[in-house]
């Protein structure tokens, strides 16, 4: 990396203040937030400004450090809040599973498009990321509810007598959220897609080898990297997802992001809010891991 | 080419998934009738009724005026974010500077939301800064996540970049801040745009961040609609979402419109280029020949 040392060699202090500003507000911003949270976990709520305990106080040149578990055993022993990871397990599960198979062949598809449609294409669908999650899913909620366009269009086709009950189930978390995250998926696998080598396919081709046989024996291989990426963008966020189970989901939809905000806005315990997002947090290490690696990967895979 | 069509009609089907509803959306908003599913004609007196709404106007501008600062906050992070993990490869804690760049691509909402208000709580306890939350608590949240966005879009252009263009600048003398703003920042001027837009769009479209960190006074958009839409779907809601989805399409094919230009704009000189080098390489030999064909192959 000739450039880089040009840069180190002559200007150290121009080095540290493009490493630093970034690096103090990504610190300051980002990682300190967590540790403060960490920190509130383990505290007690209280009728106070603000509304915890300190965990450590200073009082007669002593320093006392109190770690207060009950928040985290409180978490274990409500079935409601085991039920949530779960429920948002599951749903960011199987939610990504419909975005992948869904996405796979929209990616594959754009990808082999001519050059001039690929860049329409991708507009149409970076198009809807750009606009607010929260009018997406609106959309939907007229469109699902009782009296609402799908269930007056099965009605008038004769298909049903009576409304389906589709708004305010897990049916509709789970449309809502393919709806939002398919971009997420279909960009990073179009990305990837769109670098292999077509001589590749030929040669198998030559080789006798079907199209069947080829795609899964080449392409989905050489794809992995955009699939993890893919999976990723979508699986993590939607553990958290607090928007799409809020305004689509019913009383059965049990989402951890749903609970922590009502522990937060609704009943003001910041402890036990603080709780669930660290353990939250710890669920989510792996998959967030695999996604800095894979990022990293692909980062340096040109450079 | 069975698997072709598959694929395509695929396509189509999840654009028509993606698309249906909104346009679904923008029909019903010029609905005059106040039930919102039942059709009373064409009308638009949602939308007039929207300037009478102060509240929501006010909102309005609150958003508008946090995603101008982010987009610029943000592009100018994100910026110096690519350019390290692109540009200088080794230094310590390379590591933990990726991981912190990438991680709020993914990190759940709520999760930063909620450190980022604990964060503030904090330091308004021990320093007294920020007195109270708002437009600037808001700004931050949403440039520390935005940046994110742009360092992605950059540090992809900065790869593809021709390293020695910069090298023979720095060879012939240039301090690295002059070729940086010189010749990187031109290059990259539309990733430097398109992480921008995003970083507007991304802060205008925020619930979540904005609702844990915001203050009593400084609701904005999202959150206006939130609390209107928790209730039911209303008729001026429809409104605003579809002016909101028309200015994004607008902005999109802009986006199109100029990036279809760049790009004819470089076929084009690289057609001149190859005119020249083959009329030069004429003169060689038929073999060298070979070399811009292929260019203009791959083009």
């Amino acid at each position: 990396m000739n450039i880089s040392r040009s840069i180190s060699r002559r200007l150290p202090k121009g080095r540290h203040f493009v490493i630093g500003v970034p690096f103090i507000w990504l610190f300051m911003f980002f990682l300190l937030p967590f540790i403060i949270v960490l920190k509130i976990s383990f505290a007690e709520a209280e009728v106070s400004i603000p509304p915890y305990t300190d965990v450590y106080t200073w009082a007669e040149n002593k320093i006392s450090l109190v770690l207060n578990l009950s928040n985290y055993i409180f978490l274990s022993e409500d079935d409601l809040y085991l039920a949530a990871y779960l429920g948002s397990l599951q749903m960011a599960f199987f939610s990504t599973l419909l975005c992948l198979l869904l996405g796979y062949p929209m990616a594959y598809a754009i990808a082999r498009a001519d050059k001039e449609m690929q860049l329409v294409y991708l507009l149409l669908i970076m198009m809807p990321t750009w606009t607010a999650i929260l009018i997406r899913v609106y959309a939907w909620m007229g469109i699902l509810s009782n009296n609402g366009l799908l269930n007056g269009f099965l009605q008038s086709i004769g298909l049903i007598d009576t409304p389906l009950q589709i708004l305010n189930t897990n049916i509709a978390v789970y449309i809502g959220v393919v709806y939002s995250y398919l971009p997420f998926m279909v960009l990073p696998l179009y990305a990837n897609l769109v670098k292999h080598d077509q001589s590749l396919l030929e040669a198998a081709a030559d080789l006798g080898s079907s199209t069947y046989n080829s795609f899964w024996k080449i392409t989905v291989p050489l794809s992995k990297n955009g699939i993890v990426a893919g999976c990723m963008l979508v699986f993590i966020p939607v553990v958290g997802e607090f928007v799409i189970p809020e305004l689509l989901g019913g009383p059965e939809t049990l989402m951890i992001g749903k609970v922590l905000w009502q522990e937060f806005f609704n009943n003001r315990d910041w402890p036990v809010a603080s709780a669930l997002a660290v353990v939250m947090l710890a669920i989510l290490m792996i998959p967030i891991i695999l996604f800095n690696r894979n990022q990293a990967k692909e980062m340096e895979g040109r450079a | 080419m069975k698997r072709y069509s598959f694929s395509t009609i695929m396509l189509w089907a999840g654009l028509l998934f993606i698309y249906l509803p909104m346009l679904i959306l923008v029909i019903y908003s010029f609905n005059g009738s106040r039930l919102v599913t039942v059709w009373g004609g064409w009308s638009l007196k949602w939308y007039i009724g929207l300037l009478d709404n102060t509240q929501l106007m006010n909102a309005v501008m609150r958003s508008l005026e946090i995603a101008c600062y982010t987009a610029v906050a943000a592009v100018v992070l994100g910026t110096l974010a690519a350019f390290v993990l692109t540009r200088v490869t080794r230094f310590k804690g390379r590591t933990l500077f990726g991981g912190l760049v990438t991680a709020p691509l993914v990190m759940p909402e709520v999760i930063t939301g909620l450190s980022l208000l604990l964060l503030f709580v904090a330091m308004a306890q021990l320093i007294g800064w920020p007195a109270e939350r708002g437009i600037l608590t808001i700004w931050i949240a949403h440039t520390t996540f935005c940046a994110a966005y742009v360092s992605v879009v950059v540090s992809a252009r900065l790869r593809e970049l021709d390293l020695s263009i910069e090298e023979a600048a720095m060879d012939l003398g240039a301090k690295p801040w002059k070729v940086f703003f010189l010749i990187t920042v031109p290059m990259i001027a539309p990733s430097l745009a398109a992480g921008g837009m995003m970083s507007f769009a991304l802060s205008l479209d925020d619930l979540v961040l904005a609702s844990f960190v915001s203050g009593p006074g400084s609701t904005t958009l999202p959150m206006e609609i939130f609390s209107a839409v928790r209730l039911g779907v209303k008729p001026e809601i429809n409104a605003v979402a579809s002016l909101i989805l028309l200015s994004v399409s607008l902005m999109t094919f802009i986006i199109w419109f100029f990036a279809r230009r760049a790009e004819d704009r470089r076929k084009k000189a690289i057609q001149q280029a190859m005119d020249e080098s083959t009329g030069a390489h004429l003169q060689n030999g038929p073999d060298s020949r070979r070399d811009p064909s292929q260019i203009h192959a791959t083009a």
